[in-house]
């Protein structure tokens, strides 16, 4: 239990950091946030104006870098991550309210189950290694060495067009209001299905290939002799004692690709213009939205941490061997 | 004849298939009689450990069994042989005729299960009907049987000692009362205190529960010390069996001699140490006639080009200590042109 205490103070104190990097970054950028919109507006405002532009960023009162440095760590507290330049006047935090339900429910849906298939496909042809399920081997190999965005462009170009089922680009249709209702959830499921194929096909592909050669070496452990010499069923054998073992390095892999979900997709959302995180980000750098992508880049930090944390629980409950007790 | 119950006749072993394969085992016969110890040794590669996989049908790939019968005979039952069983009777079978406890005491254990899940699962495999505490009570007596505290039920295997978990092991061999128990090299990660422990508790456990034993290992002293019968194994064949004071006493074929040799005494008068030239046969370039013959100090012309046939030594048939044993002399039999088999229909 300490060792978890121990891992937890260390998250915490690597967010400070990371929070603390996201603090002085911007402000290692020359100009301010005023002079960026008056740019974007191409200086056709008035003096009243750009002055209650400061004042809405707080920026008339002259504070110390120190006060500011509280002001924001209490904002933050808050969940109050300032206001977006090119959602203007929208809250950051609101934005992001808006990008992250599509990105987790996207890409968060196809990392899990990219997961779950590939580690039980990579399961039963190392099982059956030898059998004419390795011919698939090479197959996945191509398939997980190619970037899921080129993969998309191919599936619009093949798949998409005027007449076609599959919708290139969006989450749903523009013509309908988001309601849970079966028409509107039945447009994002047609706009999700490409998206996720893609992700899907060149994720799991990874997933089976490490699989499938974890439990090859797995299979010649002595352990697994010895349940056989047991009299144990296959299938018991293969789940408790081969895959129970040779799933360890897969699941700190998986925990880690969980924190990816956020950062990680951008090419995808680009490439399907889908109203993720990743196209805000993407969106934001191109309009110098300094809050935003400050906004974002707070969320992908704190969830490749929280993630590096799930492994490091999910192995300590996977594991004994990784508990110092006793 | 006394009563045998395990009986291998003729067993063949590759290693890979077609023109390559490598012949591990050939023509093995050999008899496990009820409530024996009966010793297998040989140095590294003569094919021990292959018969011990071979006859329990858990040869890794590219291992094939290319020929022979493992005749088992159940109580008051009919011999089956376990070369043609299917897969639900072999599994049937397994541990709960004939346990195995293996070379690797530290690799035996799945490192990630608890000894009690470890010990009742071979339980409930065989018996799915029991109740889970009865299992567990058990696997509490097993860990008794073999001197561990019940306390260790809820360890992880890396919190046991090497000794510790190889006595699991066995206790886990016994979970079923198996027949038959083969043991290969079951102590040869351990040191030497532990070993002989180990083996003590061993020797005892099997005068209570009366089951037999295939002791595998490359240490001809240890099994002169544990073992009613030796077999002594060469290039994957027998060369030489008998009862283990016999083989000690008066080994017939200069590899026993050499093996024998190759380890002091106790007590006598100091000797040299010779142990034997040269090294263990390529079991994929074996040479021809008798395998030893490259090694042997006594080859003669004959040893290179005809293979000697195992069979009872005439000149050896009757010593004293075999008369007052029940034994019959065919118990003792050698692969030898030194000795020259009678032709008795092999």
């Amino acid at each position: 239990m300490s060792y978890l205490l121990k891992r937890i103070v260390f998250y915490v104190f690597t967010a400070w950091a990371a929070i603390t990097i996201n603090f002085f970054i911007p402000r290692a950028i020359p100009g301010d946030p005023v002079q960026a919109l008056i740019t974007r507006s191409r200086g056709q405002m008035t003096t009243e104006a750009v002055q209650s532009l400061y004042v809405l960023f707080g920026l008339d009162k002259d504070a110390s870098l120190a006060e500011q440095y509280f002001s924001y760590l209490g904002q933050l507290l808050r969940g109050d991550l300032g206001l977006s330049f090119t959602y203007f006047p929208s809250p950051v935090s609101q934005v992001l309210g808006d990008g992250l339900p599509w990105t987790l429910g996207l890409v968060g849906i196809t990392t899990v189950l990219g997961f779950l298939i590939g580690t039980a496909l990579g399961t039963g042809i190392g099982w059956r290694r030898g059998s004419w399920a390795d011919a698939l081997i090479p197959v996945t190999t191509f398939v997980s060495s190619i970037p899921y965005f080129w993969l998309g462009l191919i599936a619009i170009a093949l798949l998409t067009g005027p007449d076609s089922f599959f919708p290139a680009s969006g989450a749903y249709d523009n013509g309908l209001v988001p309601n849970p209702d079966l028409e509107f959830i039945g447009s994002v499921v047609q706009h999700g299905i490409l998206p996720a194929f893609t992700i899907l096909v060149s994720s799991m592909a990874g997933w089976i290939l490490s699989m499938r050669n974890m439990m090859v070496t797995v299979a010649s452990e002595d352990y697994v002799t010895v349940a056989h010499a047991k009299g144990l069923s296959d299938r018991r054998v293969m789940v408790g004692y081969a895959a129970r073992n040779a799933l360890l390095p897969n699941v700190s892999g998986f925990a880690l690709s969980l924190g990816f979900i956020v950062g990680g997709t951008l090419l995808v959302e680009i490439v399907f213009s889908y109203p993720g995180l990743g196209l805000q980000l993407f969106q934001a750098v191109g309009a110098k939205d300094y809050p935003l992508m400050q906004g974002i880049f707070l969320i992908i930090t704190l969830s490749v941490l929280l993630a590096n944390f799930l492994a490091d629980v999910a192995y300590l409950a996977l594991d004994p061997r990784t508990r110092r007790e006793g | 004849m006394t009563d045998a119950v395990l009986e291998i006749r003729g067993l063949n072993v590759d290693y890979g298939l077609g023109e390559d394969a490598v012949h591990a085992i050939r023509d093995v016969d050999l008899t496990l009689h009820r409530g024996e110890v009966l010793g297998l040794a040989g140095e590294s590669g003569s094919g021990k450990s292959t018969l011990a996989y071979g006859l329990t049908r858990l040869l890794p790939p590219p291992g094939v069994i290319t020929g022979g019968e493992v005749l088992y005979h159940p109580d008051g039952g009919d011999p089956v042989d376990v070369l043609r069983m299917d897969h639900a009777a072999l599994r049937r079978f397994r541990w709960a005729e004939t346990a195995i406890v293996f070379q690797g005491a530290m690799n035996s254990l799945n490192p990630v299960h608890r000894i009690s899940t470890q010990l009742t699962d071979v339980i409930k495999a065989h018996d799915p009907r029991g109740t889970s505490a009865a299992r567990l009570a058990r696997a509490r007596e097993l860990l008794h049987l073999v001197g561990i505290s019940a306390d260790r039920l809820e360890s992880y295997p890396h919190q046991l000692s090497g000794g510790m978990r190889q006595r699991v092991m066995i206790g886990m061999a016994l979970a079923l009362e198996p027949k038959v128990v083969i043991m290969d090299e079951p102590t040869t990660a351990l040191d030497v205190v532990v070993q002989r422990q180990i083996l003590r508790q061993l020797v005892e456990l099997r005068e209570r529960l009366g089951f037999s034993v295939v002791f595998i290992t490359h240490d001809l002293s240890l099994l002169v010390e544990f073992s009613d019968r030796i077999a002594i194994m060469y290039g994957g064949r027998i060369v030489e069996e008998a009862a283990s004071a016999d083989l000690y006493r008066d080994p017939l074929h200069p590899y026993s001699h050499g093996l024998l040799n190759s380890f002091p005494a106790l007590r006598g008068p100091k000797r040299e140490l010779t142990g034997i030239p040269g090294s263990p046969p390529d079991l994929r370039g074996m040479p021809s006639g008798c395998a030893f013959h490259p090694r042997c100090p006594h080859a003669m012309e004959r040893c290179g080009v005809e293979v000697p046939v195992l069979g009872v030594p005439p000149d050896k048939s009757t010593t004293a200590h075999v008369a007052v044993d029940q034994r019959s002399p065919a118990d003792r039999t050698v692969a030898c042109w030194l000795h020259p088999v009678h032709d008795d229909g092999f």
